[in-house]
């Protein structure tokens, strides 16, 4: 848990939380994330102690195993100054759903609200809190911005991405029609409902189809995901990727369900 | 798996694949939502009344048997009588009997969710009523022997072909050649057939959209005036609501037709706002000689006070079913209850118990366009998810969804156990997509990699690079 090396001494600390989506399925989300953050003159730290932020648990009606992770989070990141997540999703568990979760718990109720208070979903803390207006990267082609449900309706984040992406040498940003409705994904609902799920999700291609764009990029992985895995099935040639993965400058690696050798 | 879950996965691919029914639920999207969007961007107030219009209700259920005593007593000013009706039970017996005692051979019905849910056509039918469904949409219902698939819009799931081969089958001693090719003539051909039954009917019903105690008067909005209709020619005038519809004062019932109307249809007002006060007035050239107001409780009671009582400020206005992907993928009916979409997932549990309809509260994203758009701002998903809490602790679900959800909890309660699992598994699994970077099918992944591709995993897990990379650089 020591700071990078190269990293600022006197940046504000940032606890990295991971999402469990990126730690098993796309590390370079977080690498992205650490560079992202770097860059902007934070310190970063990622506590081992984390797994999930126990959404599939609290949406499932699991509350006490729900509570359980709740508290085990709000301990790992108690030190920091901001917690940063790269999921809408996540940090919206962490920012709404938490204080919720722990009001009436005499020991956390407090904490939770700290917590609460310090976490930022990561395009959102760039701009918002470390004051960055652009990036040092460059993305040769148009992209589309799939706006997750957590990032839209529970954080009221639209404008940062689209800043940030903006300031992409190369990058050109077609508007999503419908981008902030659903893909379908919901955690646990996408595998206990999957025709509807795959209907929801039907239409979220339909629309990003339309756009002709030659990336699709979102905030949460969960989405990216669905949508990758949808745009798979159809055989479309598609970039689906983080949009950090883009912000960082990382896209050299495979995008989210091509092939190792598309490349 | 329990019956129920299958019937509602069943109902639900049904709809999937259900052409007419797809293409029919498009029509939600450009029309409903379209149009309420831009009659709220029209409103700058919008968001203003959406606070007093809450306030009015969350005052009003916190004093509701005040209120309800008070419209009770305007009610019997006015000459009419009121009825409480603790059950679904007791509200269809009380509606047979005052037909009944007024010897009623033909009943007119306004458009009425909450006759819906007590099903109060098949009761009265049984008796040897006849009861006609006046509101176009629930006119076409009856005649197919259906059920409405919004509770705004009952035949939403319906396109206009349908609907006038329905009428060329059930309206008899008509020109087979005639035109019934747009909607015009539908609504024409439906008028000429209602408009006989009003001036026989014995009795009329209709619902409520709202209650006003100040007044002892109940409200109807249509844009069809079919609720006029049957609240003044018939001789008798029973309305049917439930005990939530009940606002303090006109004026307050004023703030809520301003988010009503703009929340379902997207119209300033509907094309007619009826309010019914009582008897026929001396002089009047029409109106009812009897009025009866029939109160359905039935498990509402129940919900004040508790987790649930926020439902109750529901206006039954559409725009979460209207904006639901859930609901838009699938419709009405598969929902297999008389209130569908969110707020249907959310009110038929509390009314009718868990058992059945342990789908309804699961199946929804929680994406929170529901609570977005909800003019009474009620929090749809947190009463999803709490149906979810009792879903789970009645330990009702399958055994693999049980053993799954325990196994991953375990392991995420404990950090290092759970690293060491997925520094195991990840590896694995990213052998296992052999550089194609993707499972078009995987074994124990079949829910999801039935309807989509599963990404392949990167090669190792981030805790695991992330732990290497910091020793590399000690």
């Amino acid at each position: 848990m020591s700071p990078a090396p190269e990293a600022a001494t006197d940046g504000p600390l940032v606890g990295l939380f991971v999402t469990c989506l990126v730690d098993l399925f796309r590390p370079s989300v977080a690498f992205a994330a650490i560079k992202l953050l770097e860059a902007g003159g934070a310190r970063v730290e990622v506590p081992r102690a984390q797994a999930c932020c126990g959404q599939p648990a609290y949406n499932s009606g699991d509350r006490d195993d729900a509570v359980a992770i709740a508290r085990q989070v709000i301990e790992a990141f108690e030190p920091f100054d901001y917690v940063v997540a790269p999921s809408g999703s996540c940090t919206g568990m962490l920012k709404v759903h938490y204080p919720r979760l722990l009001a009436d718990d005499p020991r956390c109720a407090e904490r939770a609200k700290t917590l609460a208070a310090k976490s930022y979903e990561l395009t959102s803390f760039l701009v918002d809190v470390l004051g960055l207006s652009e990036v040092e990267a460059s993305y040769e082609g148009t992209v589309t911005y799939h706006d997750s449900c957590s990032s839209s309706r529970e954080l009221h984040i639209r404008d940062a991405p689209r800043r940030l992406l903006a300031s992409v040498t190369g990058l050109t940003l077609i508007e999503l029609p419908e981008s902030e409705i659903c893909c379908g994904f919901g955690g646990t609902f996408s595998v206990k409902y999957p025709d509807i799920s795959g209907a929801i999700l039907d239409a979220k291609l339909n629309n990003i189809l339309d756009t002709e764009a030659s990336a699709v990029l979102a905030g949460d992985l969960g989405c990216l995901m669905q949508i990758a895995g949808g745009l798979s099935r159809e055989r479309a040639k598609i970039e689906v990727r983080h949009v950090a993965e883009v912000l960082a400058g990382m896209t050299d690696m495979p995008a989210i369900a091509a092939s190792l050798k598309s490349r | 798996m329990a019956e129920a879950t299958i019937s509602f996965k069943k109902a639900a691919s049904e709809a999937l694949a259900d052409g007419e029914l797809q293409r029919a639920l498009q029509n939600v999207k450009t029309g409903f939502v379209a149009k309420r969007a831009a009659a709220k961007s029209r409103l700058p107030e919008f968001e203003a009344l959406r606070a007093e219009a809450r306030a009015i209700k969350d005052h009003t259920l916190t004093h509701l048997d005040l209120y309800l005593e008070a419209y009770e007593s305007k009610v019997v000013e006015s000459g009419g009588k009121v009825h409480f009706a603790p059950t679904a039970a007791d509200a269809r017996d009380i509606v047979l009997g005052l037909c009944h005692d007024y010897g009623a051979k033909l009943v007119a019905k306004g458009k009425s969710m909450v006759s819906e849910e007590i099903a109060l056509n098949a009761h009265l039918q049984a008796a040897g009523m006849e009861v006609v469904e006046t509101d176009l949409g629930e006119y076409i219902v009856q005649l197919r022997g259906e059920t409405p698939s919004h509770i705004i819009a009952p035949v939403i799931h319906l396109n206009k072909e349908t609907v006038a081969a329905d009428f060329r089958r059930a309206h008899k001693g008509r020109l087979t050649s005639r035109r019934l090719s747009d909607v015009q003539d539908l609504v024409a051909e439906a008028r000429s057939v209602l408009r006989e039954k009003f001036l026989v009917a014995d009795v009329g019903i209709t619902g409520a959209n709202l209650l006003i105690a100040e007044t002892g008067s109940s409200v109807i909005v249509t844009n069809e005036g079919n609720g006029d209709l049957t609240s003044t020619l018939p001789r008798t005038h029973i309305v049917i609501a439930s005990i939530e519809k009940i606002v303090p004062t006109l004026e307050d019932a004023c703030t809520i037709l301003r988010l009503l109307c703009r929340s379902a249809t997207g119209q300033d007002i509907t094309t007619y706002t009826t309010f019914t006060t009582g008897l026929r007035h001396e002089g009047d050239p029409d109106g009812p000689t009897a009025y009866h107001v029939v109160l359905l409780d039935n498990g509402r009671s129940e919900m004040l006070g508790g987790t649930f009582q926020d439902m109750l400020r529901c206006i039954r206005c559409g725009a979460c079913l209207n904006h639901c992907p859930v609901y838009g993928a699938i419709g009405g009916h598969a929902y297999g209850s008389v209130y569908p979409g969110p707020m249907g997932a959310v009110l038929t549990p509390a009314l009718q118990g868990l058992d059945h309809v342990r789908d309804l509260p699961n199946a929804s994203s929680l994406c929170g366009r529901c609570e977005e758009v909800c003019p009474m701002s009620i929090p749809l998903p947190s009463m999803l998810r709490a149906w979810r809490e009792r879903d789970f602790a009645e330990g009702k679900r399958s055994r693999a969804e049980g053993l799954a959800l325990k196994a991953w909890a375990f392991a995420a309660k404990r950090p290092g156990l759970y690293h060491a699992l997925a520094a195991v598994g990840v590896p694995l699994l990213t052998r296992l997509a052999g550089g194609r970077g993707r499972f078009t099918r995987l074994a124990f992944a079949k829910p999801w990699t039935r309807v989509r591709d599963l990404p392949a995993p990167e090669g190792r897990t981030f805790q695991q690079l992330y732990a290497k990379m910091q020793k590399d650089r000690k």
